[in-house]
C-alpha cells in the first residue's frame, strides 16, 4: 500500500497506457474521466498521487487543481499535470495554481515514470 | 447811357477777373497756401448762395410785384432747413465725405446697393429737372441784355434767340474751362468755389446797392417807402395758406436735392464744422438778399410805365433814373447769379452723366484689356465736357421751346418740383434702413412721372405739347386724369396740386414698395452704413484720438489674431516706438503691417476694409465689398471642405477601428484554433507514443497485449489522418476554393449511399426509419458533398444517441419552396446552451466518449452554405434533430 494513484483523464487510450506503466512500477491505479466530479472523487479515494489532464469534460484541470490547493486536506497532495496544449501560458497557469509537476503530451514513458518517482521521494 | 458794347466789355472783364480768382485759388490750393481762406466757413457759406440764381436776383422782385410776399417762401424753405434741419445736413455731409459721394445720384445709388439703374434714373431726372432752370438763367441774362439794348434805342435791338445762344455758348465755355481743368478724385473744385463765393458777394452788393438807391435815392427815405408799400397792392395782399406751405416745402426740398446745392453743400465741403456757421450765416445772407425786394417792386410798379416786366425792375429802375453805373453793377449781379448757377449745376450734372451714364457704357463697350489710368482720365474729361455742352444745349432748346414767355418764377418752380422728387428716397435712405432699391425706383418713377404730367408738360403752355383738350377735359375725355385736377381734386393751385400729388404718391409708393420688397445684401450693408453713419465714421481725429484708434485696432486685431498674438504684436511695436504703454502710435507703417498681418487671416480685401473703417473713416467701395464677399465665400468653401474632410476622417477612423476589432478577434480565433489543433494532434500522438514505447521497451509482453496495443496505435493513427483530412476539407470550404461537381440524381439514392457508408465505417448500430414515398425528389447539386453531410449526421446519431434502442428517423418534406430532410433520433437531445456553439469548430458538446475533433458539424454547415442551403438544429422533437435545407433550385420535382 501507500502507492495509490488516481488518473483524471478522459482519453481512454492514454489511461490504458498510464495504467500499464504505473502498475508495473508498483502503483495501485484508479482512473476517473469526468472533470466535474473529480474533486469529490479525489477527496473520497484519498490517493497518494493525482495525474491530472487539463482539457476535461465538465471542469478544467486548472480549476480542479485550484480547489485541491484550497482544501487543507489536499493542499499538499502531489499533482502531476499532463496537457496536450503545450503553450507557455498553460505552464504558468499550472504553476500559479500550485502544480507539483507539469508535462506536455506526448511524453516519453521514462520521463513520466521518473517524474512520478521524484514526486514520491520529495 | 451805357452802350451794349461797354456792357459786353464789362462782362468779359468780369469773367476774366473770375478766371483769375479761380486760377489763383487753385494754384494756392495746390501749393497748400491760403488754406484758411479756401477752407473757411465764410467761403462755404457764400458758395451756398448759388441757391440764389438769376431767378432770385431778378425774379424775386417780379414775384413780389405779381404775388406779393409769396416770394418769401423761396427764402423761407432753405432758411428753415439751415436752422432747423442742420442735423440732416450734417448727416448728409458726413455720409458724403465718408463714402466719397460725388453727386446726389451717387448718394442715392450708393445707398441702394450701388445700383447703377438708380444712378441713371436719378441722373436723367436731374437733367430733365434742371434743364428748365438753366433755360431760366439764359432767359434772364438775355432779358437783361435786351433791357440795355432797348434803352439804347431801336437801332441796336438785338435778336433774343441769337443773344441767348451766345450767352449759352459763353457759359458752356466758361464751365468747360473752369470745371474740367483737372480731375480730382474727390470731385472738389476749389477754384470754382472761390469764384462762386466772389460772385455771391457781387450779387449781394449789387442788390443791396439797388435797394438802398431805391429806398433813399428814389423813394426818399424809409418812411416814404413804407407808405408806398402800404398804398400798393402788395400791402393788401392776402396769404394763401396752402400755397405758402407747398412752396416752403418745395423750396426746402429743392435746397436739399438740387444737384448744384448738393455739389457745394456736400461734395465741396471741407469741414463738417462749417455747417454750424453756415446754419446762421446763410439764412442771414438770404435775409439780406430779400430785404429790398418789396421796396424795389413797389417803387418799380409806381414809377415805371405799366407793362414793364417786373422781373427786370432791378435793372430798369436804375436805368430809368439814369444811373448807368448802378445798372451795370446790377447787371453784373444778375450775370453773377446766372453764371454761378449754370457753372455749378452743369458741373454737378456732367459729373453725374459721365460717372453714371457715359463711363459704364464706355467700360462695357471696351471689352477686355487692362485700362490705363491716363486713358480713363482722358475719357472722363472728354465725357464731362461733352455732357456740359449737351446740358447747356438742352437748356437753350428748352428756352427756345418754351418761347421764353413764362415768368421766371413759374419756370423756377417747375424745376424745384422736379428735383424735389429726390427728397423721399434721400431722407428715407439716410434715416430708414428698411428702404429698398425697388422702393426707391418705384417712388422716384411715380413722383417724376406725375411731375412731368402735371407740371412740366402743362408748363409749356396749353397746346405746346399737351393738347389744350387734354388739359381741360383730360386724356380721352377722362376728367379725373386731367393733369391739373388729378383724381377729381379741383380748385387747387396748379403748383400746389402738382407738388402735393407727386410728392405724396412718390413717398407712398416708396414706402409701400420698400416694405414689401426685400433688400439685397449690399443694400442692407449700405443702408446700415448710411443710417448709422455716426456710429461708423469718426470726425477728423486729433492727437488724443489716436490712442483710442490704437485701442480700436487692438480690439479688432485681438478678435482676428487671438489675444496673445495681437498683444505681443502691439507691445513689440510700442517698444520699438519707445513708448512705455502697450499701445503704439498708429503710424502708417504700423497700420500697413497690421493690415498685412490681418490679411493673412481674413483676406486682403476684408483686412483693408476693416482697417479703413477704423483708421480713415474711408468708405468701402463696391469692389472692396465684392472682394470681401469673395473671400468670405472662399473661406466658407474652405471650411466646409475641412468639415467634409474631418467627417471623412472620422468615418475612416471608425472603419479602421472596426477592422482592427475584427482583426483582433480573428487573431484570437486563430490562436484558439491553433491551440485546438495542437491539442487535437497531440492527444492521439500521446497514445501512439506511449504504446509504441511500451511495445519497444517492455520485455515479455503477452501476445494479446501486443495485438491490443498495436491496434490502439492503428486506431489513433486513423484518427489523426481523419483529423487532418477534416482540417484540410474545412480550410478549402472556408476559403471558397472548393469546386462543386453538380450533377442530377434522386434524393433517395443519395440517402441510400450515405446510410450504407455510415453503417460500414462504424461499429455502432442504429435503427434507421425512412419514408421512401417522400424521397422521390430529383436534385441538381453536388451529390457527393450532400452525401458527406448526410453521412456526418447519421454517424453522429450512431455515436451519440444514448437511447436503449437507438433509432434515427429520416424524413423528407417540403417547406415552402425548399425540400427539407430531417434527421431525428430518439436520444435526449442537445442541451440548449450547447446548441449555439455546436456548429463552431472544435465544439464537442462536452460528451465524454467523444472521439471526434468537433469539426463535423462545422464542415456540414460549410458544405450546405456552399450548396446554397443550410443545416440547422430543430427543437421540440424530443431527440436530437437536424434539418438539412435544400433550396428550390437544387430540387426538381419528381415525376
Amino acid at each position: 500500500m501507500g502507492k495509490h494513484v488516481l488518473l483524471v483523464e478522459d482519453e481512454l487510450n492514454i489511461v490504458e497506457a498510464m495504467r500499464f506503466l504505473l502498475s508495473r512500477d508498483g502503483w495501485r491505479v484508479e482512473a476517473h474521466s469526468d472533470g466535474a466530479s473529480a474533486v469529490e472523487v479525489i477527496r473520497g479515494t484519498r490517493p497518494d498521487l493525482v495525474v491530472l489532464d487539463v482539457m476535461l469534460p465538465g471542469k478544467s484541470g486548472f480549476d480542479i487543481l485550484g480547489e485541491l490547493r484550497e482544501d487543507a486536506t489536499t493542499a499538499d497532495l502531489p499533482v502531476l499535470m499532463l496537457t496536450a496544449r503545450g503553450q507557455a501560458r498553460d505552464r504558468d497557469m499550472a504553476e500559479k495554481a500550485g502544480v507539483s509537476r507539469f508535462m506536455t503530451k506526448p511524453f516519453s514513458n521514462t520521463e513520466v515514470l521518473n517524474a512520478v518517482r521524484d514526486l514520491m521521494r520529495g | 447811357m451805357a452802350s451794349l458794347n461797354t456792357l459786353i466789355a464789362v462782362c468779359l472783364i468780369y469773367v476774366a477777373f473770375l478766371f483769375g480768382v479761380a486760377f489763383a485759388a487753385e494754384r494756392a490750393g495746390i501749393r497748400g497756401r491760403a488754406g484758411w481762406l479756401l477752407r473757411s466757413p465764410l467761403v462755404y457759406t457764400l458758395s451756398l448762395s448759388i441757391y440764389c440764381t438769376a431767378w432770385t436776383f431778378y425774379g424775386a422782385v417780379g414775384y413780389a410785384a405779381r404775388s406779393g410776399l409769396e416770394y418769401v417762401t423761396i427764402y423761407l424753405g432753405p432758411s428753415l432747413v439751415m436752422i432747423g434741419w442742420w442735423w440732416v445736413l450734417r448727416r448728409l455731409v458726413r455720409i458724403g465725405r465718408s463714402h466719397k459721394v460725388t453727386s446726389i445720384a451717387d448718394l442715392i445709388s450708393s445707398r441702394y446697393g450701388k445700383s447703377n439703374t438708380l444712378a441713371i434714373v436719378v441722373t436723367l431726372m436731374a437733367v430733365i429737372g434742371v434743364t428748365p432752370y438753366i433755360a431760366l438763367q439764359l432767359q434772364s441774362v438775355t432779358l437783361s441784355l435786351s433791357i440795355f439794348a432797348s434803352a439804347e434805342g431801336a437801332a441796336t435791338r438785338i435778336d433774343s434767340a441769337s443773344s441767348a445762344l451766345w450767352v449759352a455758348a459763353g457759359l458752356a465755355l466758361f464751365t468747360v474751362l473752369f470745371g474740367t481743368r483737372n480731375l480730382n478724385a474727390n470731385e472738389r473744385h476749389h477754384g470754382v468755389v472761390i469764384a462762386v463765393a466772389v460772385e455771391a458777394v457781387v450779387k449781394l452788393v449789387a442788390l443791396l446797392a439797388v435797394g438802398i438807391f431805391v429806398v433813399w435815392g428814389v423813394a426818399g427815405g424809409l418812411p416814404q417807402t413804407l407808405a408806398r408799400i402800404d398804398a400798393s397792392p402788395i400791402g393788401t395782399w392776402q396769404m394763401q395758406g396752402s400755397r405758402w406751405a407747398a412752396l416752403t416745402v418745395l423750396s426746402a426740398a429743392a435746397f436739399l436735392c438740387l444737384p448744384r446745392m448738393f455739389q457745394v453743400m456736400v461734395v465741396e465741403n471741407d469741414d463738417e464744422r462749417h455747417l454750424q456757421i453756415a446754419s446762421w450765416a446763410f439764412p442771414l445772407y438770404l435775409m439780406l438778399m430779400s430785404l429790398f425786394v418789396v421796396p424795389i417792386a413797389v417803387v418799380g410798379l409806381d414809377l415805371l410805365p405799366p407793362g414793364s416786366n417786373p422781373d427786370l425792375f432791378v435793372l430798369s429802375l436804375p436805368l430809368s433814373q439814369g444811373r448807368d453805373g448802378l445798372a451795370t453793377l446790377s447787371f453784373l449781379g444778375g450775370f453773377s447769379s446766372a453764371t454761378s448757377m449754370v457753372i455749378v449745376a452743369t458741373l454737378a450734372l456732367s459729373t453725374m452723366v459721365s460717372n453714371h451714364v457715359v463711363m459704364p457704357i464706355w467700360l462695357t463697350l471696351r471689352t477686355g484689356g487692362a485700362t490705363q489710368s491716363g486713358d480713363v482720365r482722358d475719357v472722363v474729361i472728354f465725357a464731362r465736357r461733352v455732357s456740359i455742352l449737351v446740358i447747356i444745349a438742352l437748356g437753350y432748346v428748352y428756352y427756345r421751346a418754351s418761347g421764353g414767355s413764362g415768368a421766371l418764377a413759374a419756370i423756377g418752380l417747375i424745376s424745384f418740383a422736379g428735383v424735389a422728387q429726390f427728397l423721399p428716397v434721400t431722407l428715407g435712405g439716410i434715416f430708414w434702413r428698411g428702404a429698398t432699391r425697388m422702393g426707391a425706383l418705384v417712388g422716384l418713377g411715380t413722383g417724376f412721372g406725375l411731375w412731368v404730367y402735371t407740371m412740366l408738360l402743362p408748363g409749356f403752355g396749353a397746346g405746346a405739347i399737351l393738347p389744350a383738350g387734354v388739359i381741360d377735359a383730360g386724356p380721352w375725355g377722362i376728367s379725373w386724369l386731367r393733369p391739373q385736377a388729378l383724381f377729381g381734386v379741383e380748385g387747387l393751385d396748379p403748383t400746389v396740386h402738382a407738388v402735393l400729388w407727386s410728392l405724396a404718391l412718390n413717398s407712398l409708393s416708396f414706402v409701400v414698395v420698400s416694405l414689401v420688397t426685400f433688400p439685397r445684401p449690399l443694400e442692407r450693408l449700405q443702408g446700415a452704413q448710411f443710417v448709422n453713419i455716426f456710429d461708423h465714421s469718426g470726425q477728423a481725429r486729433g492727437w488724443n484720438a489716436s490712442v483710442a484708434e490704437s485701442e480700436d485696432l487692438m480690439i479688432m486685431a485681438q478678435r482676428i489674431l487671438g489675444a496673445a498674438e495681437a498683444q505681443s504684436l502691439f507691445q513689440s511695436e510700442a517698444r520699438r516706438q519707445g513708448l512705455s504703454g502697450h499701445l503704439p502710435e498708429p503710424t502708417p507703417k504700423f497700420v500697413q503691417g497690421l493690415e498685412r498681418e490681418l490679411a493673412g487671416s481674413v483676406g486682403a480685401a476684408t483686412a483693408h476694409a476693416m482697417i479703413g473703417q477704423i483708421v480713415g473713416g474711408t468708405s468701402v467701395s463696391v469692389q472692396d465689398l465684392m472682394a470681401v464677399a469673395d473671400e468670405s465665400a472662399q473661406m466658407l468653401e474652405y471650411s466646409s471642405q475641412l468639415e467634409a474632410k474631418s467627417r471623412e476622417l472620422s468615418q475612416t477612423a471608425a472603419q479602421l477601428r472596426e477592422a482592427n476589432e475584427k482583426l483582433t478577434e480573428l487573431s484570437l480565433q486563430k490562436d484558439a484554433f491553433l491551440s485546438q489543433i495542437s491539442h487535437e494532434l497531440r492527444t492521439p500522438m500521446t497514445s501512439i507514443r506511449a504504446f509504441s514505447e511500451i511495445l519497444r521497451d517492455t520485455e515479455g509482453l503477452h501476445p494479446e497485449e501486443k495485438t491490443k496495443y498495436a491496434s490502439i496505435i492503428h486506431v489513433e493513427t486513423i484518427r489523426l489522418t481523419r483529423l487532418l483530412d477534416d482540417l484540410l476539407d474545412l480550410s478549402v470550404l472556408e476559403n471558397g476554393q472548393v469546386t462543386l461537381n453538380r450533377q442530377s440524381g434522386a434524393l433517395s439514392d443519395v440517402l441510400d449511399h450515405a446510410i450504407t457508408t455510415a453503417q460500414a465505417s462504424t461499429d455502432g448500430r442504429i435503427a434507421i426509419r425512412r419514408s421512401r414515398g417522400n424521397e422521390a425528389v430529383m436534385l441538381q447539386t453536388d451529390l457527393d458533398r450532400l452525401s458527406q453531410v448526410f453521412i456526418n449526421l447519421i454517424t453522429n446519431a450512431q455515436k451519440y444517441c444514448a437511447a436503449d434502442a437507438p433509432a434515427l428517423t429520416i424524413d423528407v418534406a417540403r417547406d415552402g419552396g425548399a425540400v427539407v430532410v430531417d434527421f431525428i433520433d430518439n436520444g435526449s437531445g442537445i442541451p440548449a446552451q450547447a446548441r449555439q456553439v455546436m456548429f463552431e469548430k472544435f465544439s464537442r458538446l462536452g460528451l465524454q466518449d467523444n472521439k471526434g475533433a468537433g469539426l463535423g458539424l462545422a464542415i456540414c454547415r460549410e458544405i450546405m452554405h456552399r450548396l446554397g442551403g443550410d443545416v440547422v438544429y430543430r427543437t421540440g422533437t424530443g431527440g436530437t434533430a437536424f434539418r438539412v435545407i435544400l433550396p428550390q433550385a437544387q430540387s426538381l420535382a419528381a415525376q
